[in-house]
């Protein structure tokens, strides 16, 4: 294209201006890409919930345990598929910054309810032989280095106390990217035997797989019926509904993550813009001389928009690439407190879409007045 | 020939009753009033007057960088007050070379590429366009410096520049805006001779507005400006009663 090395040209030549410029789109990006993975990661347990999967617990609390008895009542009710239980350990591997959950499961069941969680059939067999026998999701294997056959402490202050020990006989891993690799399980047959007697046959709560996902609503109706006026009421919601009340926990994320990323590309807007607006005042004389010698005004529009634009596309693309390398390294420094961080194509694409959007903007304003430029005035202020 | 008692015939520049009002503070300027003018092909018209004079404005109405208030302009047959904006620009990229005191390069650019400018506006190729940009630059003697930006260069070597980048287009006529204001009498000398080649050899129109007598006695023709009026003129050779050649 013949006009390039006009455009390269202008922008070359304040290359401290254009470094910091770019500097500023490739922080924002990098912080827009770091938002959306984080509130990604937040709202992950709503994304891979399946939507046939329901989730009861206790109508109190989570904390609230709900009777084993509970399981072959709500197997009657008709839409239930299969139904597994599971509680909450909270245990420590060697040192409290080392967190990561551990599940108490129905080993019977687990893998009927949960199958894109994936463990090999022979891992899976090993694991029902053995009572200390533990299943742990690929990332923290990998983070502590655990491989099969490993024997793993796990000290709790909860049920009675002390150190468990577990034999490490399966590895599983996640059907797709997003799956939940962090997990650690044990069988519900050895958690029983060591908890208190005043707290055994308890469950944190169950998983349950419908016949089909239009039944959702009507078999959440019937659990909930069937355990009205007990002492463990119920509370049966979607796996979605429930990993959606999860989050809410911590805060309103998603706004919170909106208002920083708004916050972010408005002052990104009025950098640039005002970057621009200079850039183009500085130039009117050569803008004038330019119009003068029969370039019209859109192409004078076009230079100083593509100046904008290419400036927010090498930033932007700058703050995406530092972003696919960081992400990882963040997601270790959370020590799985979050989900498998994932950068995703539909996240780079935003940042990009974002970036031009913001470049055209920030380049509109200057590049109108400089299309409007009267020529006369221009070089009589040379 | 040169006339400005708007009695020429189908000369190549037809200037009819031009006004050029403008409006500051709520009161009217009139800088222009009822200028008539015709320039032949060939000629070479120097414009004098004292500041404020109109001199600029009229440079400006003839290269169609402003429009004026009453009356028309003529140029090789077009009528240039009835255009729009956008093919007023067109006009312009065809039919004006500007020269401007200050050379108004783009510093960013080379010599070449400044040159090249309005060749782009064109359909040439880019080996077309480098043979018309390297003739251009040839002849204002300028073809060793054609990598040189404008920094490195001297303002008379600027200045030519902006001669090459005014000519390569081979346009119908120059405007110079005080073409030798911003340079010592050595360079302006060197510029004018220049210029003078332009006309005599190369047989460009040219319409040159400045301060220094010196330089206007340079041109066929030097009319005076004043309050907005052709009032005056001096012939440089024979001429009928009633036009200045």
């Amino acid at each position: 294209m013949k006009f390039a090395r006009i455009i390269f040209a202008n922008l070359l030549r304040k290359k401290v201006r254009l470094l910091l410029t770019l500097g500023s789109f490739a922080v924002a990006l990098f912080l827009f890409a770091f938002l959306a993975v984080v509130r990604d990661a937040f709202g992950r347990g709503a994304d891979v919930a399946g939507a046939d999967r329901l989730v009861v617990i206790n109508r109190t609390s989570i904390i609230n345990t709900i009777p084993l008895s509970y399981r072959d009542k709500i197997l009657r009710i008709p839409g239930v598929k299969c139904i597994t239980h599971n509680n909450w350990f909270g245990g420590i591997y060697q040192d409290e910054k080392n967190f990561f959950p551990q599940f108490v499961i129905d080993a019977e069941n687990q893998r009927q309810v949960f199958p894109e969680l994936v463990v090999p059939d022979d891992q899976w067999a090993a694991f029902l032989k053995d009572r200390e026998g533990a299943i742990v999701g690929a990332r923290t294997a990998e983070r502590f280095h655990w491989k099969i056959g490993d024997r793993i402490p796990i000290k709790t202050t909860l049920y009675g106390g002390g150190s468990w020990e577990f034999n490490i006989v399966g590895i599983y891993h996640g059907a797709q990217p997003k799956d939940d690799e962090t997990q650690f399980w044990f069988q519900w047959d050895y958690f029983e035997e060591r908890i208190p007697q005043a707290i055994k046959g308890q469950v944190g709560w169950y998983v349950l797989r419908l016949n089909s996902p239009d039944d959702a609503v009507a078999v959440s109706k019937a659990i909930d019926d069937e355990f009205a006026n007990s002492t463990s009421e119920t509370k049966t919601q979607t796996e979605s509904a429930f990993a959606a009340n999860w989050v809410k926990q911590f805060g309103n994320i998603k706004f919170l993550i909106l208002s920083i990323g708004t916050v972010v590309f408005f002052t990104l807007l009025l950098v640039t813009g005002n970057t621009m607006a200079i850039s183009v005042r500085e130039r009117t004389s050569e803008l004038a001389v330019f119009k003068a010698i029969g370039f019209s005004d859109r192409a004078v529009l076009f230079f100083v928009l593509a100046e904008s634009l290419i400036i927010a596309l090498i930033g932007g693309l700058a703050g995406l690439f530092f972003a696919v390398l960081a992400v990882p390294a963040l997601g270790r420094a959370l020590n799985g407190l979050l989900p498998s961080l994932v950068l995703s194509k539909p996240i780079l694409g935003l940042g990009l879409v974002l970036a031009i959007v913001v470049g055209l903007i920030s380049g509109m304003l200057p590049g109108i007045m400089a299309m409007r430029m009267r020529v006369v005035s221009a070089l009589r202020r040379v | 020939m040169v006339k400005v008692d708007g009695s020429g015939g189908k000369s190549l520049i037809q200037v009819r009753d031009l006004d050029k009002t403008y409006r500051r503070a709520g009161e009217e300027i009139h800088v222009l009033q009822g200028l008539n003018l015709d320039v032949e092909s060939g000629e070479f018209v120097a414009f004098m007057g004292p500041s404020g004079s109109g001199k600029t404005t009229l440079l400006n109405l003839l290269g169609g960088l402003d429009v004026p208030t009453r009356g028309s302009i003529t140029v090789a047959g077009d009528e240039v007050t009835n255009m729009s904006a956008s093919s007023l620009t067109r006009w312009r990229a065809r039919h004006v070379g500007f020269i401007f005191q200050m050379y108004n390069l783009i510093p960013v650019l080379n010599a070449f590429q400044n040159v090249e400018l309005p060749l782009l506006l064109t359909k040439l190729s880019k080996a077309e366009r480098r043979a018309h940009v390297e003739t251009a630059l040839s002849v204002v003697g300028l073809a060793d410096r054609m990598n040189h930006f404008p920094r490195q260069l001297s303002g008379g070597q600027e200045q030519r520049v902006t001669i090459a980048r005014a000519i390569v287009s081979d346009p119908t006529f120059l405007l110079c805006d005080e073409p030798t204001g911003d340079l010592d009498r050595k360079s302006a000398g060197e510029i004018m001779a220049l210029i003078e080649e332009l006309v005599e050899h190369h047989n460009k129109t040219v319409l040159m507005v400045t301060h220094d007598p010196l330089i206007a006695a340079r041109a066929h023709t030097t009319l005076h400006l004043d309050k907005g009026v052709l009032v005056e003129g001096k012939m440089s050779q024979a001429a009928p009663a009633g036009s200045f050649a």
